[in-house]
């Protein structure tokens, strides 16, 4: 699993579209059959860095390299790469069988060779008896699977997306999900995945790199993403997260002594808390599914703080809480699991919350 | 009775515009010279005598060089024009395009007059060739509108799509773009077909002696004994326009259909 070979490799990548500053110093590797997702707002420059791979975006200076090669010395047409386009980029007038088989015209193949592979591919996206259909008589979700099994046929050593799920809708988006993950996993070769969608990204990748403004702020796999953001930004990105205003009191090697407000005193792990010294007008982070809501009886298993329920959102099987926590203006938001036996909790209701230490991240 | 006065001005709008049409052929299948009612009786001879007038064979065979001629030049200057306005970006594109587009709006009259000041200056012969000169000018215009909008729904990613699949620019354009925007081609050529053909000003100019069809059919109008025979040609030339409309819109209803796009309505 580990020290997987370099597949992409960019090296102090820097775009200008005029005086526009797009991509301000990218430096990154992509292994070899990871999946990997560039993560962003829209003008964080993703689709930009993504399209410098495929050989549409000529860079200002730096280097792409891949699979060890300056990709500047190849044409897009000639890179071991192949894109899925957000538009899927169907050509209308071709049936999906011309289509598929579109990359191949130059392989020299003879007619059955090259239905044979034709056919491979459609079977591989759940395709199978669709080659005669005109592309333009497709769904959304065909039209997808089609533009997957064009950009593959080539066996490319790296497959680019650019946000191809954004056109489905949300039931056929999570279907499509899970069957690019299962495909990756069958080809084995290297996905890298742009989209806007952090909730996409951390389901599909084996890491993200999260962009703001032309610049890479955190690249992480999805887990460490999400629990030990490195910015205030990407904690706001990625998910939901509170934010108290807390002041350090003491900055050792091995954590801080903060002092958050409403939650009072505690210690965060060094893991959590980037070295920087005493000092007021830090924050401290932390994830609604971190904080319960402890009722008549039970006991916080480590530290608990009293509140009262401003707002009750009911999901079914989760229920959002705003809870103002004494001492505190502005309310947290905390989420529970909806149990059999514990009715939804009214808005004004005196309430404890349990939280723990560890679950707190503090931005400098 | 909401609307019925807007029922009748939209009848008496069409009566207007069609009723002098349906004339046409009413009076190339009367049997008398003179064009007034009562009709005096069925007769082909005007059709008849059609066929034996070589000077209107000449004029005929003169409107349909420069009318060929004419929309495959502004045609293949249009493409060329229409590509590079809906793809690339260059420092004067918007007074360029509108320089190119301004023969749309300017008087023919002011077109020809200067254009034959010009080809009498530099000592050039009035020729067929100098009515297709004028003809480009004011069909390419109608050309690139038609071509700027099929070149324009064309999605980018289809040409990035054929590039990063190994095509080079050059066959992306043949297998990718030409086919896709082949309807509004095909439109392009009939549209400017059709203006090159009916015509008058510049080719009254600009014609010398090689009179054009609009050109001969006026002059015609002087004897009263041709104009019955002016009716026949009349009625050839309208079935004409109608089945070219059908065709043009049949290509474009074809390549609506081949895209998947909606209807939108037709280029006229």
């Amino acid at each position: 699993m580990t020290a997987k070979p370099t597949m992409i490799e960019f090296r102090d990548v820097q775009k200008y579209y005029g005086d526009y500053h797009a991509l301000r110093g990218i430096n990154a590797s992509i292994r070899a059959g990871e999946f990997f997702s560039l993560l962003g707002p829209s003008g964080c420059g993703k689709t930009t860095l993504l399209r410098t791979i495929a050989g549409f975006e000529d860079i200002s200076s730096g280097a792409v390299l891949i699979d060890g090669k300056d990709a500047a010395q190849i044409p897009a047409n000639k890179r071991p790469t192949n894109m899925v386009f957000q538009s899927y980029a169907i050509f209308p007038h071709l049936t999906v069988e011309e289509n598929v088989g579109f990359g191949l015209r130059r392989a020299g193949l003879d007619k059955a060779e090259m239905g044979r592979r034709v056919g491979d591919a459609l079977a591989m996206v759940g395709l199978t008896g669709f080659g005669k259909r005109a592309a333009h008589a497709l769904s959304g979700g065909q039209r997808q699977r089609v533009a997957l099994a064009r950009a593959l046929i080539l066996k490319p050593k790296v497959l680019l997306l650019d946000e191809p799920l954004s056109a489905l809708d949300k039931k056929m988006r999570e279907l499509m999900q899970v069957e690019l993950i299962k495909l990756q996993r069958h080809v084995g070769i290297t996905f890298i995945l742009v989209t806007h969608d952090q909730e996409e990204a951390l389901v599909m990748s084996d890491r993200i790199a999260v962009m703001f403004e032309g610049q890479i702020a955190q690249l992480d796999d999805p887990e460490t993403l999400y629990r030990r953001p490195k910015t205030r930004q990407v904690a706001d990105f990625i998910g939901t997260m509170n934010f108290l205003p807390a002041t350090v009191l003491s900055d050792t090697p091995d954590g801080c002594e903060v002092e958050v407000a409403g939650l009072g005193r505690c210690r965060i792990a060094a893991d959590q808390a980037p070295p920087g010294g005493n000092g007021q007008d830090t924050v401290v982070g932390f994830r609604p599914e971190t904080l319960t809501i402890l009722y008549d009886g039970q006991a916080a298993p480590e530290r608990e703080t009293p509140g009262k329920v401003e707002e009750v959102v009911y999901y079914g099987d989760m229920t959002y809480y705003d809870v103002k926590l004494d001492g505190v203006s502005a309310a947290v938001r905390l989420s529970m699991r909806n149990v059999p036996g514990r009715p939804v909790l009214d808005i004004g209701t005196r309430a404890r919350v349990a939280w723990s230490p560890d679950a707190l991240v503090l931005f400098r | 009775m909401r609307g019925g006065w807007f029922k009748v001005y939209t009848l008496v709008y069409l009566v207007f515009l069609f009723a002098p049409i349906i004339l046409l052929p009413m009076f190339a299948f009367n049997d008398a010279t003179v064009i007034a009612f009562p009709l005096s009786g069925f007769s082909t001879k005007w059709f008849a005598a059609l066929a034996d007038d070589p000077p209107l064979h000449d004029a005929v065979r003169n409107s349909l060089i420069i009318a060929v001629t004419t929309s495959i030049l502004s045609t293949t200057l249009a493409v060329f024009a229409a590509r590079a306005s809906t793809r690339y970006r260059f420092p004067g594109k918007a007074g360029l395009m509108g320089l190119i587009m301004l023969p749309l709006v300017l008087p023919e009259i002011i077109v020809a007059v200067s254009l034959l000041a010009v080809l009498l200056g530099l000592g050039v012969n009035l020729s067929i060739l100098t009515v297709i000169l004028g003809h480009v000018l004011i069909c390419t215009p109608f050309c690139i509108a038609i071509l700027s909008s099929a070149f324009q729904s064309l999605d980018r990613s289809l040409e990035e799509a054929a590039y990063d699949l190994g095509e080079t620019s050059f066959s992306t354009f043949r297998l990718i773009i030409l086919p896709l925007v082949m309807p509004g081609i095909i439109s392009s050529l009939l549209i400017s077909f059709t203006i090159s053909l009916d015509e008058f000003i510049i080719a009254f100019f600009l014609a010398g002696t090689q009179a054009t069809l609009p050109v001969y059919i006026f002059s015609q109008f002087r004897f009263p004994q041709a104009v019955p025979v002016i009716m026949a040609l009349g009625t050839i030339l309208v079935c004409l326009s109608i089945v070219l409309l059908c065709i043009a819109e049949f290509f474009r209803r074809r390549g609506l259909a081949r895209s998947g796009a909606k209807d939108t309505g037709g280029f006229l």
